[in-house]
């Protein structure tokens, strides 16, 4: 049997509407997951340094205030500077089309926007963790 | 309305029998304007004013913001409604480095007096009723507007609007706090004994469910972490010495407007009934000022969907139907675009104008609760009423909402309520037209409004001109000031008021205040 996938659910910046994330921890933990949830207002070094800890293989952003293009690609950066791009990053939020696209050119594995499901996002962390 | 086939029940899942009759709706209840106010605070209504249309909008700057509240007066909006952005929202000036990235992005910023000066800049406050969302810092965000009143010689005995200043449903929902629960009630009982005393026709507090709601309640838990919310800063106004008849009949209240028709009139009758009930049976006033439940309503954010935007404003008009035949005394309507975006000027108008159409072609303003005697409204009300009667003695039964919060009981029940949704909508018993039925395949785009980054700049820059040219020993000694008084039991709106004069920013006086109080995180559970 291969060990469960190991996600580190996060919500960076200052925004404390959980629902969200919350509600896709338990979706992800009901698929088979480890689910390592942060909390709410970490920095992009706290989750990074988090995600080394904890050894995980799949890190989630939950982000609906808007400031994803000032954190996510900070992220990024502290990823490559650590070598951790095996890592992959999947955000989730009020992300606009055209950010949607910047984010995915700066690495994001994959982003979803308002209306996703819970299985295309459970299907996408495991998408994640195969490549 | 949950159920195909056999089962019916109502979104938070009371059952739905096939036809209610006259055995299923109780006693009739009183006429309009009279105890327990079932059927609304005034006898007359709509007919005698009209609800105030208040639209919440704030983004990037206390400039471009002040441009839109002429606008939205200009189209005949009749109060106005700030949204400040997240760094506001948490206490951080704009040029804190956490601010980064956030700084006008989902309301606008608020630093220092000057912004609010700004904010305000052409707009009587002696003449218009402004309601202000914000909670942690909202001592000194309102001292900031006291003092741009008084700059404008506004009478405060004339100044008029609502602060929301709930912080528990922060703790339990919105999760925008600083201080631990204790030091934060001080503060807001603060905030209601001065306004007693300085600004009478000023709601001090707005007790909200809508963000319970948003962060995916029940209708039937919405009510009662509402009305025990407010239980509780009755509880703490009587604690300093005010006496209920001086308090309360400046609460208000703020509740979400959300799909199901006839639950949520029947939510706004119940809150009605038990409010005016528990403040008789708990506070034994007969005062009819401090029985009636006065509410602002918005339409539900979290029913908005991405896919098909347009569906939005059919949704938006029978949720703001609800809350009108619900009796609300203001009300906001979303914008279509809001699953993507702040909304654009556009979205922000038709979403003004659905409330004009109810208010001016429907006919529905011309009776009082006009479903009053519904056999199925009455039913519900009645479901509602005894369901928030067992949630608020269980509280009760663990010493009130603060130790309820630090044990995490409401947070967990809103978390499976709003888990228990999402897996139903996962499954389709519960169904949302063009996400999980009637989908299309493109989604397209509404024309979104998009918040340039220069905004941060520009307050930045702002700020550190503000700190050049202030009197920094002044507003060093105010600080100091304010953090001695926090020490002690004294009010703190007048040294904050004297320290936002220095121009002390907000950043700074949170800062003082959490070197008194300390700080509060959440353990995170899921």
């Amino acid at each position: 049997m291969t060990p469960p996938i190991r996600v580190l659910l996060a919500k960076p910046g200052l925004d404390g509407h959980d629902r969200g994330a919350k509600v896709i921890a338990r979706a992800l933990r009901d698929a088979g997951m480890e689910v390592i949830y942060t909390g709410l207002r970490q920095t992009p070094e706290m989750i990074v340094n988090a995600a080394l800890q904890e050894d995980v293989r799949v890190i989630g952003l939950s982000i609906l205030s808007g400031a994803h293009n000032a954190i996510v690609p900070r992220v990024m950066e502290l990823l490559r500077e650590r070598e951790m791009t095996a890592v992959k990053v999947i955000v989730g939020g009020i992300i606009p089309d055209e950010d949607a696209r910047e984010l995915q050119r700066l690495g994001v594995f994959r982003v979803f926007q308002p209306g996703a499901s819970l299985d295309a996002i459970v299907s996408g962390v495991r998408e994640a963790t195969n490549c | 309305m949950a159920g195909t086939g056999r089962n019916f029940s109502t979104s938070g899942g009371i059952p739905v029998e096939a036809a209610y009759g006259p055995e299923d709706s109780g006693q009739p209840a009183p006429p309009p304007g009279e105890f327990p106010y079932t059927r609304g605070i005034h006898e007359t209504m709509y007919r005698g004013r009209l609800w105030t249309m208040r639209q919440f909008s704030g983004f990037s700057t206390p400039e471009e913001t002040n441009q839109r509240y002429r606008y939205l007066l200009q189209q005949g909006q009749t109060g106005l409604s700030v949204a400040f952005d997240l760094p506001t929202l948490m206490g951080y000036d704009a040029d804190d480095p956490l601010a980064a990235g956030e700084v006008g992005r989902c309301g606008v910023p608020i630093s220092s007096l000057e912004d609010m000066e700004t904010l305000f800049d052409g707009i009587s406050l002696a003449d218009i009723s402004v309601s202000m969302t914000i909670n942690s810092p909202a001592a000194a965000i309102w001292a900031m507007y006291l003092v741009v009143a008084e700059k404008q010689g506004a009478e405060p005995a004339r100044i008029s609007g609502t602060l929301q200043n709930d912080i528990l449903k922060e703790y339990i929902a919105q999760k925008e706090y600083i201080y631990p629960p204790r030091p934060s009630l001080r503060l807001v009982t603060d905030t209601i004994e001065f306004g007693v005393r300085h600004t009478p026709r000023f709601n001090p507090i707005s007790i909200s469910g809508y963000h319970i709601r948003e962060a995916g309640s029940t209708a039937l838990q919405e009510l009662a972490f509402t009305l025990r919310d407010g239980l509780e800063y009755a509880d703490w106004a009587i604690g300093r010495g005010m006496a209920v008849d001086e308090f309360a009949p400046r609460f208000s209240f703020f509740f979400n407007a959300h799909n199901d028709f006839f639950e949520e009139i029947a939510k706004y009758r119940a809150a009605r009934k038990l409010w005016a009930e528990l403040m008789r049976e708990r506070y034994g006033t007969k005062d009819e000022r401090s029985l009636k439940l006065r509410f602002h309503a918005q339409t539900a954010g979290c029913s908005l969907t991405w896919q098909q935007p347009y569906n939005n404003v059919v949704r938006t008009t029978l949720q703001a139907m609800a809350a009108v035949l619900g009796g609300a005394q203001s009300l906001h309507t979303n914008s279509l675009d809001e699953a993507w975006a702040l909304p654009s000027e556009d979205a922000a108008t038709l979403a003004l104008r659905t409330q004009q159409v109810i208010a001016y072609e429907s006919g529905i303003p011309a009776e009082p609760d006009p479903f009053g005697g519904s056999y199925f409204v009455e039913h519900l009300t009645t479901q509602l009423e005894a369901g928030a009667r067992e949630y608020i003695a269980k509280i009760d039964g663990m010493g009130g909402m603060i130790p309820a919060i630090e044990k995490g009981y409401p947070q967990a029940e809103i978390a499976r309520a709003s888990y228990d949704y999402q897996r139903k909508v996962e499954a389709g018993e519960v169904t949302v037209v063009g996400v999980n039925r009637f989908q299309e395949t493109e989604t397209a785009a509404p024309e979104i409004l998009r918040i340039e980054s220069s905004a941060e700049a520009m307050q930045i820059e702002k700020l550190r001109r503000l700190r050049a040219k202030r009197n920094n020993e002044e507003s060093t000694r105010t600080l100091n000031a304010l953090k001695r008084a926090a020490e002690t039991n004294a009010n703190l709106m007048p040294p904050m008021l004297d320290a936002v004069r220095a121009y002390a920013t907000l950043g700074e006086i949170c800062a003082a205040l959490k070197d008194i109080f300390g700080t509060w995180e959440e353990r995170p559970q899921i």
